[in-house]
């Protein structure tokens, strides 16, 4: 089977800082991976790529064997819309709208009833435990309510590949493992191939694999840090 | 010693013969090291040496198997004795995992301990990732699921000690061979 997603020699530099250094990486229909490593080494800058938001400075990316990272912006948007569901790490909800409002938008945007896609939203909402949340606007809510409700909002269109940058990082452990097992079905179930980005090893062991990142490079170590040099 | 509490406990609620408690712990503590029928009953004899349990019937077939055991009131004042203290927080730090290390970086190198290291996370990573299977993929009962929760979280524990001790590995060397 050919994978979904691929990468290959991603470079991206912000400035004179280097976040990405070529990176490659085949990720195939009901996947989950897990990208760690340490703060800074360039995980979220990775997932911008990836899911389009961020144009890299070379390499590319395919999805289903298509160019996306030399494509127009309106063109990824629209991917993003239909085909990936993406928890930034500063995810915002609109502040103007309901919880539920917010999830029910990309269905909305898509061409789907109101009332299909609020009865969508309520359902995503329950399933990650936030159902009280659904009347709420994002302002009245925990951050771990917040959370949710902006994954509740990648989720809901059923995306091909789902993005999700520190899903866990406001949640006691319970509700993480609430999550974890919700991206374990929908990946097993629906096929949905899922990039999340962890420092937790209790959320990395739901992935089959981990893409361990050290100062923009794939560590192949997999540990993350420099090692047997004495300083 | 703690297996002689939980017989205790499980002898609370009733007595039992010897072959019963060891079905009855081990399906209470699921993923605990299954109790050997031998340690269950040298466990009894001694409960019943020092007064906590005493011999309450037989069946005909005799032997030791097939002996009831009943709890005493000295066995239910030990036991609520027991529940009622407070384990030590951790009083001594000694783990083979941090020996391993020190080891190491005594008989050879920082390359060693980092190949130690580097192993050993690895093996708890994929440990961590079968039980995490487990609890995903399964239902589990609930007394398995906190024996899994239990264990997930000390290789967590463990996971990150180990990254910590990654970066320290070239320091401590320096320590340890000065
Ligand atoms: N918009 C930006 N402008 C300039 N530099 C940036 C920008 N975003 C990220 N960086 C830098 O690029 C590097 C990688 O950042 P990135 O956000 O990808 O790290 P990360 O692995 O997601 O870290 P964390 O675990 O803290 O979220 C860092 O050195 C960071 O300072
Ligand atoms: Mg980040």
């Amino acid at each position: 089977m050919s994978p979904i997603l691929t990468a290959r020699d991603l470079t991206k530099t912000y400035g004179v800082q280097p976040a990405l250094r070529g990176i490659d990486l085949d990720l195939h229909e009901g996947e989950i991976v897990a990208v760690r490593g340490r703060s800074g080494c360039g995980k979220s800058t990775l997932l911008h790529c990836l899911s389009g938001i961020l144009a890299p400075d070379s390499g590319e990316v395919r999805f289903r064997g298509d160019r996306i990272d030399d494509t127009a912006e309106p063109y990824r948007s629209e991917l993003r819309r239909t085909q990936f569901g993406v928890l930034l790490q500063h995810g915002h909800l609109i502040s103007e709208l309901t919880s539920a409002e917010n999830v029910a938008l990309p269905l909305m945007l898509g061409g789907g009833s109101r009332r299909a896609a609020m009865a969508a939203a309520d359902t995503w909402l329950a399933r990650l435990g936030v159902a009280e949340a659904a009347e709420q606007i994002p302002g009245r809510l925990s951050g771990g309510q917040l959370q949710r409700v902006a994954l509740a909002r990648a989720m809901v269109t059923q995306p091909v590949v789902l993005f999700a940058d520190e899903p866990t990082g406001a949640l006691d452990s319970l509700a993480g493992e609430l999550v974890m097992k919700l991206l374990t079905r929908v990946a097993r179930e629906q096929g949905t191939a899922v990039v999340v980005v962890t420092h937790d090893a209790t959320v990395a062991a739901y992935a089959e694999r981990e893409l361990v990142l050290r100062d923009g490079e794939v560590d192949p170590t997999g540990l993350g840090v420099a090692i047997g040099v004495p300083a | 010693m703690t297996a002689s509490y939980v017989l205790l406990g499980l002898l609370a609620r009733g007595p039992r013969h010897g072959y019963e408690l060891k079905h009855a712990y081990d399906q209470r503590l699921p993923r605990a090291k299954p109790l050997a029928f031998g340690q269950v009953y040298s466990t009894l004899g001694r409960l019943e040496r020092d007064g906590l349990v005493t011999q309450a019937g037989q069946d005909q077939a005799g032997g030791p198997e097939r002996t009831a055991f009943a709890i005493t009131d000295d066995g239910r004042a030990a036991l609520e004795t027991w529940l009622g203290e407070i384990e030590a927080p951790a009083p001594y730090v000694s783990a083979t995992l941090l020996s391993k290390v020190v080891v190491a970086l005594l008989v050879a190198d920082p390359a060693r301990a980092t190949a130690y290291l580097s192993a050993q996370q690895q093996a708890h990573t994929s440990r961590m990732r079968e039980l995490t299977r487990l609890k995903s993929e399964q239902d589990l009962t609930v007394g398995d699921l906190i024996a899994v929760d239990y264990a997930l979280t000390h290789l967590d524990a463990d996971l990150r000690w180990l990254q910590t001790a990654l970066h320290r590995v070239a320091d401590l060397h320096r320590e340890v061979q000065s």
